[in-house]
């Protein structure tokens, strides 16, 4: 009898060591796996980074970057200057918004329009904000394709995270701040712009940096906007003139937008390098921002750990 | 004094204010606006142009006249159906993947996942999409070719593996939060009752993170939806039903991104493809509310 109990114990414990041994033998299988998807992701995107990066030197000549139609130094400038253009637009109206939402606007039912407006506008394909464009900046003031409709079209892509940023940066404040300047006498506009703006510069900075390396990579957006040809003279300054660099009103391509185009309309020999350097280039400037908006970050949350302790 | 004081009042309080309130209502009437219009051009194809909802939801018959007068087919299904699949081929691909990730980086090991997967994931999300459609151009396309011994890489393939590789990022750090956001019993509970680690992860980790996974999956997937120039690259922009994964097809933002520019104004060409713009913006739409009925079954559920 204890010899069967045994023989049963025996058989018992060795189907829950078996069990035991499958699910750690599963488990480092899974572990292995794990690893092994998130290394070739790293790999995957260093490889990338390289692959772009080295197209992009294999295509140098000084011909590519020359501010000529062959080279990218003019749309180089089209892009920063739009760039330029869209945050002058978007980041008071961003800003001014975020302040709204999180200082004056009631509870209730603007709130909550407000942020139905934002997660709207921040779900947009860019696309449809491109062809809205069109039909506002465009047809209906029937001008022809310029650099500013480009930058207010960018700028709709770019307000909801801007006013989003500046609105987790208000309600991350502390009350404290806020009742003593209130105390103090000051009134609430006056204790947002002396006291709580600029506490929460360092992340709206952030959103900032992150708004303008979208809006370095934005292409649909632009394809009926900005346009996709570009026409300038270097030595012309007078602003009016079609063909100055300044000139908001012209049309002017951007780097996005010659990638692109090297696809649909390569009509040069060299249209592939033209757009492998143009994309080392985005790839270059995106790395810098994001790189430039994690520094900023970090450097802002070390000094606000000094600050408390 | 009185009026001084108001003048005071004005500089100090109500300009401010005032500033505010228009930028913040600005948004929302901008939203309302982009709205309106969208409805109002692609509505036109219905009302203008005389064409059933269901004529250009179901129909495949793509020739409308790019004339004031009309009188084409306005059948889009094989620009539904080519979105439909890309994207659902660009999930399959990218989910397990992207789960993979945000489990190691949470969970496996939070170290590397910190000082090396969350910085990569964010320079991934923020490589603008044509440079992924130019590298899919230059890379996958002629990959494909080779492999598969196809006339053309351009492929529903190709399409699906760059729209992946775009929305693995965006995958992969919304359900990182919602992963990291398991209460910590459950993982401890599991454990405590003897299970290994993937077995907390499958049978505890996951069931707790569903909500915010999903969440993350149709982020993922209204990226995807309303990508335009990455895809349009590689697709090949043939406008027929793919017969295979290798078969070239067309979707809804690569023929808006094609199309629109030789569009007369007014045609119906012109309105049908602002239909379409229409439909993405309902899409869109449909997504949002997916993901606030999530969050509300979310809460239900706290």
């Amino acid at each position: 009898m204890t010899v069967d109990m045994t023989n049963s114990d025996k058989q018992y414990l060795r189907g829950v060591d078996s069990g035991l041994r499958r699910a750690h033998l599963f488990d480092e299988i899974a572990t292995a796996a794990f690893y092994i998807v998130s290394g070739s992701f790293v790999l995957l995107l260093i490889a990338f980074t390289l692959y772009v990066v080295w197209g992009g030197v294999q295509a140098i000549s000084p011909e590519i970057f020359s501010f000529s139609e062959t080279g990218i130094g003019n749309q180089f400038f089209n892009t920063v200057y739009l760039v330029f253009l869209s945050l002058v637009i978007s980041v008071p109206i961003g800003i001014a918004a975020g302040i709204y939402m999180a200082e004056y606007a009631p509870e209730g039912r603007v709130t909550n329009s407000l942020r139905i407006a934002i997660e709207t506008l921040s779900s947009l394909p860019s696309i449809v904000v491109g062809l809205f464009g069109y039909l506002v900046f465009i047809i209906m003031v029937n001008t022809q394709w310029n650099l500013f409709s480009g930058a207010l079209a960018v700028s709709i892509l770019s307000l909801p995270l801007i006013t989003t940023t500046t609105y987790d940066a208000f309600k991350a404040l502390p009350l404290g701040w806020k009742h003593g300047s209130l105390a103090l006498g000051a009134t609430h506009w006056e204790t947002i712009w002396h006291v709580m703006l600029p506490a929460s510069v360092g992340p709206i900075m952030t959103g900032i940096i992150l708004a303008a390396g979208r809006g370095f990579g934005e292409a649909a957006a632009l394809l009926y906007t900005a346009g996709m040809s570009t026409d300038i003279n270097w030595s012309v300054w007078d602003i009016t003139s079609p063909v100055c660099p300044l000139n908001p009103f012209r049309p002017g391509e951007t780097l996005s937008l010659q990638v692109w185009a090297s696809r649909t309309e390569a009509t040069s020999a060299s249209a592939g390098d033209v757009a492998a350097a143009a994309s080392a280039v985005l790839m270059i400037m995106v790395l810098v921002f994001s790189i430039g908006a994690r520094l900023l970050s970090r450097h802002l949350a070390k000094k606000s750990e000094g600050e408390n302790a | 004094m009185d009026t001084s004081r108001q003048q005071n009042m004005f500089r100090r309080e109500y300009l401010g204010k005032g500033i505010a309130t228009v930028c913040g209502l600005f948004l929302i009437v901008l939203t309302i606006a982009i709205g309106c219009f969208l409805l109002g051009k692609g509505s036109l194809t219905f009302t203008q142009f005389d064409h059933s909802i269901t004529e250009f939801l179901f129909s495949s018959q793509w020739k409308p006249s790019d004339t004031e007068a009309g009188g084409g087919q306005v059948g889009a299904l094989i620009f539904i159906v080519g979105s439909i699949l890309t994207c659902a081929l660009a999930l399959l691909i990218s989910v397990p993947f992207s789960l993979c990730t945000a489990i190691f980086m949470t969970k496996i090991s939070p170290q590397l996942g910190e000082k090396i997967i969350r910085p990569a994931v964010e320079i991934f999300v923020g490589i603008p999409s044509v440079v992924y459609g130019w590298v899919g151009l230059v890379v996958l396309v002629p990959l494909i070719k080779t492999v598969f011994h196809v006339q053309h890489g351009q492929s529903v393939l190709a399409a699906a593996i760059v729209l992946a590789v775009m929305i693995y990022p965006t995958i992969t750090s919304v359900s990182a939060d919602a992963i990291r956001s398991v209460n910590s019993k459950y993982i401890e509970g599991a454990y405590g009752l003897g299970s290994t680690r993937w077995q907390m992860i499958y049978k505890v980790l996951l069931p707790a993170a569903s909500t915010g996974i999903l969440t993350a999956i149709v982020l993922g997937l209204a990226r995807a939806f309303g990508e335009a120039l990455a895809v349009s690259m590689v697709i090949g922009k043939m406008r027929a039903f793919p017969d295979s994964l290798l078969a070239p097809t067309n979707n809804l933002t690569s023929a808006i991104a094609s199309d629109m520019g030789g569009a007369m104004d007014g045609g119906e060409f012109n309105a049908a493809l602002w239909s379409m713009a229409l439909l993405l913006f309902i899409i869109s739409l449909v997504f949002i509310l997916i993901i606030h009925a999530l969050s509300g079954r979310k809460g239900a559920a706290a």
